[in-house]
Parts: C-alpha cells; structure tokens; sequence
C-alpha cells in the first residue's frame, strides 16, 4: 500500500540515487534533469494550494491524538473546500470510515495517507491508461479548443502551440471566435511572437467558416497540428453549442481521422465545472480537459470530481502567465505538488 | 437562470415538508441536511453553509414553529429570510458625485469578465443614467486587451482613453483622471489588467493606482461559477483596497453562484450588479430578495415588470390591448404581440423569471424550438400582402400557396400560423366577455 511511500520513493529517493550514480548516461540524465524541472514547476506553481490544503491536513492530524466523528468532519471540510465536489467527499469519506473500521486505524496520519491513497486510486479506477500527448498519427492532427468565458482558451492555444513548436512540429492556428472584441487579435498577437500562421475570420462571420478556411490553409501549408480557437460559450446556450456542433461537422468533412478537443476548465471554478464538462460531452467528443490558472490559491478539486463523475482526463495543466508555464497533467506530481509537506514530514 | 438547480432542489424539499401534517424535529433535521448539500454543491462557502443552517435550526426552534399550523411555511419564510440575509440586505446602487467626475475602478482575477463588464457599465451609465462617460484601457498585459476595448467603446460610442501598452498603467490612470476632469465626464471607468490576488506586484500597482485617482468605487468582478476559494480572492482584494461592492459575472449561465454569495456574507461588500449575458445591454442592478425568491422557486416578477417597462412602449400596449377589447385582432397585431415579447430577452430568460411550478423543467431544445416558430410566424406573416394581414379570412388554398412559397415554408406552417392566430382571437373574445362580466380570467402561462 501506501501512494504516499510510492510518492516519497519516487520524488526523493530519486535525487539521492542521481547524487550517487555519476556514470549514467547523458540522455537519462537529461531526462532526469527535466523530470525534476517540471516537478519543481508543480510544487511552485501549487505551494499557495498546498498551504491551504497540506498544511490543513497536516494541522489537523497533529491536533488530534485518535480520528473520531469530529475529525472526519474537519477533513470533509478541507475537501469541500478544495472544491473537490459534495459527492466525491461524501464517497471518499464514508470510504475511509469504513477502512478505518475495518484495519482499526485510529492514527490520523494513518488516515491522512489512506486519503491520499483513496484520492489516487478514485482517479486511476475511473480510465485506462492516460495518454496526455497528442499522437500525431494522422497529418494534420486537429485540435479544437472549447470552454466557457474567460477560463483561458487563448492564452492555452499559445501555450498548447508553444509546446509543440518546441517538439519540432509545425502549428498553425485558426481564430474561428468572431463573437468576441479583440478576440482575433489577441490570438493574433501569440501567433507573430510565436511566428506561426494563423487564419482569421471577418467580425461575426460564421465561426465554422472560419474553421474550414483555416483547416484548409493549414493543410496547404504542410501543418502537424492545427489549433482551433472558438468562442467561449456558456454551456446553457443552446444556439451556441449548436454553433459548436456545426463547426465540427465542418472540419470533419475536411479530416477523416478523429480530432483531439480539449475542454478548457478555469482551475478556480467550482461544481459548475461539472456541468460544463457533462454539458460539452453531450454535444461533442471532449478528449481531454485543460485546467488554467492554477498558480492561485486554488486547490483545483475539480480535477478529482470531473474524473469521478465523468471519465474525462485531465491532459495538460496552466500553471502561471508565461507561455512556458503549462505541463502535461501527471497525477503523481499534482498530488505531490498539493501533499508534499505531509510527505516531508514523515 | 444561476439559481436554477438550488431552486429545483429547495422545491422538492418544501414539497416534502409540505406532505407532512407536522414538522417533528427529524424531518426538520433531515430537511436541512438537503439544504446543507444544496448549498455546497451550489459553491457557497463551507463555513457560510455551517452559519446558515445553525440559524435557521435556531430560529425555527424560537418561533413555536412545531405547533404552528402551518409549519412548512414557517419553515419556507425563515429560509428564505436568511437567504436574504445571506445576499446582503439592501439594494446598493453607485453614488454619483454632483460637480466632478465619479470614477469607477474595475479589478478582479483573470478572466472575469471585467473588460466586458467596464463596455456594459459605461453602457448603461450613457443610455440610463444619461451620463458622460469615459472609459480607460489600463490593462497593458493581456494581448489585445485594449484592442477589446477600443472595439467595444465605439460600438457604444463612448469615448476612450488609450495609450496603447507602452505605458504604465499608473500613468493611464493619472492622465485619464485629468481628461475626465478637464473635459467635464460625469464618469471615468477604469479597465484593469486581471491578477492573481497573490501576485503582490501587481496588486501594489492597483494600490497605486487607487491613491494616484483616488477613485469612489472599486468594484470586484466575480465569476458567477467560482468555486470555493473565491471568498478568499475577495478577502484578499478587499485588504489590499478596500473595495466597495462587487459585480457577479456570467450569471446566465447555470452556475449556482452560491460562492459569490458567500463574499457578500464574509466580508460584507454588498453586490451591486450582475452580468445576465454577452450582449452590451446585459447587466442588471442586484437585488437581494428578488434572488432569495428566484432561489425558492417563488419567481422574479419584479425583474419582469422592470424589463416590461424598459422594452415595450406604453402607446403600443394600449392599442393592441384596445385593438383586442374590440375584438379587432388582426395578424398585425399578433405580429407587434412576437415581437415585443422578444424585446424582452429570450424566452428562456423569461420563462426563468416566471412563477409557474415546473418551468425549470422546459427543456432547452423545447425553448429553442419554440423560439424558433415564433421567427417562423414572424417570416410567414412578413410574406403575405398588407391586405392578407389584416383580413386573414381571404387566405384560400391558392393564397397560402404563395405565401408559403414566398416563406421558403409549407403549406402546413402557414396553417399553423392561422390556427395560432384564431385561438388567440378566441381567448381575446373570451376576455372581453370576462371583462364585461367583471371576471378576470386566471393567468395561465402565456
């Protein structure tokens, strides 16, 4: 048993085993260096998060000798307010009372790692095995990028677009939100820093004409991968996910092989991102969730109840304002990143 | 609308305690778990919901509310009583300076919504309130973010101070401060850049700003579907400026909004208005009790009323209501009917605002595809001839044939455009007869 130990192990054993091979190769060790890199970029990115959620925990265990019925309460506290969602707390809850019967755990700590353990777990049990990277089997890979207002698309596109630059691919873009002010130019003004093509639409054209000039365009130009902005959209509004229904059937006309979509989800949003998801699935294929903004005080819980209540994986993760501050979703280094003080602490 | 879903389930809960002939302390129990969960899956802050509920226990236990009765109505009265309580207890409009500029301060996380917002402010302060209005682009960081509002302003036509990004957004705050002056603005809005309440920074810089402009209003944006932590994000802009009230974005969309309540209940900042939907004309002042009542399913006819007033012309009314009362209705009038009705807003909206049990549970494919025949009736009955309208008896087979070609419809919708109109006229005759008779006819949905 034990995410915790397998936590530890993997986290800080590995910088003691670096210190005392010096002969390993040069790749692996560029590996590694970029390895601990992103971690570093996690446990940063997330230490205003984990002060309120570790440091909680980890309060909260050294206030109490054994668990008992207020304890449990405190703890469903701390998750309700990390926006880990009212049923996924509940489930987790009523899970480790049972365990706590069950093995005769009355440590807190015991418990706190039992959680943490729990937590993992919930989120493996609900999906196979997680590919964060876009596979780029076909040519070109499309990407279309969908959300509510104001969670970040664009910023995610320069960012997203950014990522795989850097892996040697060629990006281009697709302005297809012609709702919004400024919204062309903003996307605009990453492309030319990214120095990337980019097709825009005229103001209040139609969206998904936009969507089929710009599939076109990138096809002519040799792209990889082509990002697709769209307007934000409450998920209530019928005429504009029907919108976003019709833009799809257009770039499916154009590409016969499945398109990755991500759903853009502001890390800071609470239950309601449940609904977004659940709302956006029913008219189209998300393949992954893109959480922004979480270099705030946010815990993000909403990762945990999407993967509970729906299955969507969370592939990429915005972790600050710079194009370089967006990672792919590894689960070992967020729970680290939000629990490393109690994993320390031991 | 954001309350939607906490009102389905506050419904069901009354209506369970409304089953039983007597409130016994379990029930009462059990009904406030409901409320408990309710509320936290609507987003509002966990120690709030804590408050809450211990209130109402103790105030239902107070007031006899066991041998009332009727105490489910109890029960219902002291919730909804504490949900005000909880929104904050009065209106709070903006306060207006008589002989110089009032100026308004825009400031909040990333993503808000609080460029669009300073559009929908000045908006409202130019064509309402009658004021001269200047907008300040002071967010440099966000590409494109002053490109989004010099967009905006002259879609409003309002004037805007921008001086593109090179400079500081101090400095933007300062100059735009002495135009509004030298220029005589009743209204100088400011546009901030969005940040992380813990970014100190740029939280230093709106410290600076506040006390180079020393602005009368510094409102807060949030997000309708903030989660937990947004009390703490208010918390935190309020220690750093002293803010004066907030303004709940998105609220059109089917978040709860429960966190943004709970702002106004931590740190007593009453919310002053409330963004209803990406249109420039979409914001609402913020009211309370009218919430309380939207969250308990008992409607928001006020809200109604207020948008009957604003979108439909007094004159126009009273034609086509003296137009019926002679029983003289004819498509026209139907038509002029359509289209007020669609000034209000979109019938989802209204519906929402609608006191009638059920009308959470339309669908919204049956909202569209009753929006959709009422544009149908509209494009039908723009295809026939002045004449045809005003005496739809002539429409034979060959007539509607013409029209419905004319339409690009069938035969069949122009029929159901006339079937439509003749039930109508039989409800304004049934009405008029009522009228006469001194009876008012219950109001049955519309």
């Amino acid at each position: 048993m034990g995410l915790f130990k397998f936590l530890k192990d993997k986290f800080f054993k590995k910088k003691e085993d670096t210190n005392l091979e010096e002969n390993i190769p040069q790749e692996v060790k560029e590996e590694q260096v970029k390895e601990e890199k992103s971690l570093e970029k996690y446990d940063q990115a997330l230490t205003k998060s984990r002060k309120n959620f570790s440091s909680k925990l980890d309060a909260l265990s050294k206030r109490y000798q054994t668990v008992n019925e207020e304890y449990f309460e405190e703890l469903e506290q701390i998750l309700i307010e990390a926006d880990c969602g009212v049923s996924f707390t509940l489930n987790i809850i009523e899970e480790l009372l049972e365990t706590s019967k069950e093995k005769n755990i009355t440590n807190p700590k015991d418990i706190n790692e039992e959680l943490v353990d729990k937590m993992f777990l919930n989120y493996l049990k609900e999906g196979k095995d997680i590919q964060n990277e876009i596979v780029f089997d076909s040519k070109p890979k499309v990407l279309l990028v969908i959300g509510v207002n104001g969670v970040g698309k664009t910023t995610s596109i320069a960012k997203i677009a950014h990522y795989y630059q850097k892996k040697g691919k060629k990006v281009s873009l697709v302005a297809a939100d012609t709702f919004r002010a400024g919204a062309k130019e903003q996307l605009t003004i990453w492309a030319n820093r990214l120095n990337i093509n980019i097709t825009k639409g005229n103001e209040n054209e139609d969206p998904a004409s936009v969507a089929y000039k710009g599939i076109k365009a990138g096809i002519e130009n040799n792209s990889d991968l082509i990002i697709v902005d769209t307007a934000g959209r409450l998920q209530n509004k019928q005429n504009l996910m029907d919108e976003l229904k019709k833009i799809t059937r257009v770039i499916k006309k154009e590409i016969n092989e499945p398109i990755e979509c991500f759903l853009i989800i502001d890390g800071t949003t609470g239950q309601n991102g449940v609904l977004q998801a659940k709302a956006f699935k029913e008219i189209i294929d998300i393949t992954g969730i893109v959480i922004t903004k979480m270099d705030g005080t946010s815990k993000g819980g909403i990762i945990l109840a999407i993967r509970e209540e729906l299955g969507i994986p969370v592939r990429f993760i915005g972790l600050g304002e710079k194009l370089d501050d967006f990672e792919e979703f590894d689960l070992d280094k967020y729970l680290y990143g939000l629990c490393s003080e109690l994993i320390k602490d031991e | 609308m954001a309350f939607e879903a906490l009102t389905e389930k506050f419904s069901k809960i009354i209506k369970k305690v409304k089953g039983q002939a007597r409130l016994t302390e379990k029930n009462m129990d059990e009904m406030l778990k409901e409320v408990r969960i309710a509320l936290l899956e609507a987003d509002v802050n966990y120690k709030v919901v804590k408050e809450f509920i211990e209130n109402v226990k103790t105030k239902a236990i107070g007031t006899d509310v066991y041998t009332k009765l009727n105490p489910s109505e109890m029960v219902v009265k002291i919730v909804k009583d504490e949900l005000v309580d909880l929104l904050g207890s009065d209106k709070s409009e903006l306060l207006f300076n008589k002989n110089k500029p009032t100026i308004i301060m825009l400031v909040g996380l990333q993503g808000s919504g609080k460029t669009t917002t300073a559009a929908k402010l000045a908006y409202l302060m130019k064509n309402k309130l009658k004021k001269k209005v200047l907008l300040a682009a002071c967010d440099v960081y966000r590409p494109a973010a002053i490109d989004q509002l010099q967009q905006l302003a002259d879609q409003i036509k309002v004037d805007l101070v921008n001086l593109g990004t090179n400079e500081n957004p101090v400095n933007i705050a300062i100059k735009a401060k002495e135009k509004a002056y030298n220029d005589h603005y009743d209204v100088l809005i400011l546009d901030t850049a969005g940040r992380l309440q813990i970014d100190e920074p740029l939280m230093d810089e709106l410290k600076n700003i506040k006390h180079k402009v020393n602005p009368e209003e510094i409102l807060l944006l949030t997000d309708a579907m903030a989660g937990q932590n947004s009390v703490e994000v208010a918390k935190t802009f309020n220690e750093w400026l002293g803010l004066s009230g907030v303004i709940m974005s998105k609220m059109d969309g089917d978040a709860r909004g429960g966190a943004a309540l709970s702002i106004a209940h931590v740190t007593g900042i009453p919310i002053k208005y409330i963004g209803v939907g990406e249109k420039i004309d979409k914001l609402e002042i913020f009211h309370p009790d009218r919430m309380a009542d939207r969250i308990l399913g008992m409607g928001d006819i006020l809200t109604l009323v207020d948008k009957v007033q604003e979108n439909i012309s007094e004159e126009e009314a009273k034609k086509t209501v003296n137009k019926m009362m002679e029983g003289k209705f004819t498509l026209i009038d139907m038509m002029n009917q359509l289209k007020q009705v669609s000034k209000l807003g979109s019938l989802t909206s209204i519906l929402k605002l609608m006191p009638i049990p059920g009308a959470n549970k339309i669908s919204s494919e049956q909202i569209s595809s009753a929006e959709q025949e009422m544009k149908n009736f509209e494009i039908i009955i723009n295809s026939m001839t002045p004449y045809e309208r005003e005496n739809p008896e002539c429409l034979k087979y060959s007539r509607k044939n013409r029209i419905a070609k004319g339409a690009g419809k069938t035969n069949a919708d122009v029929n159901r455009v006339l079937k439509k109109y003749e039930q109508t006229k039989e409800i304004m005759k049934q009405m008029k007869k009522m009228k006469k008779g001194g009876k008012f006819p219950p109001f049955n949905g519309f």
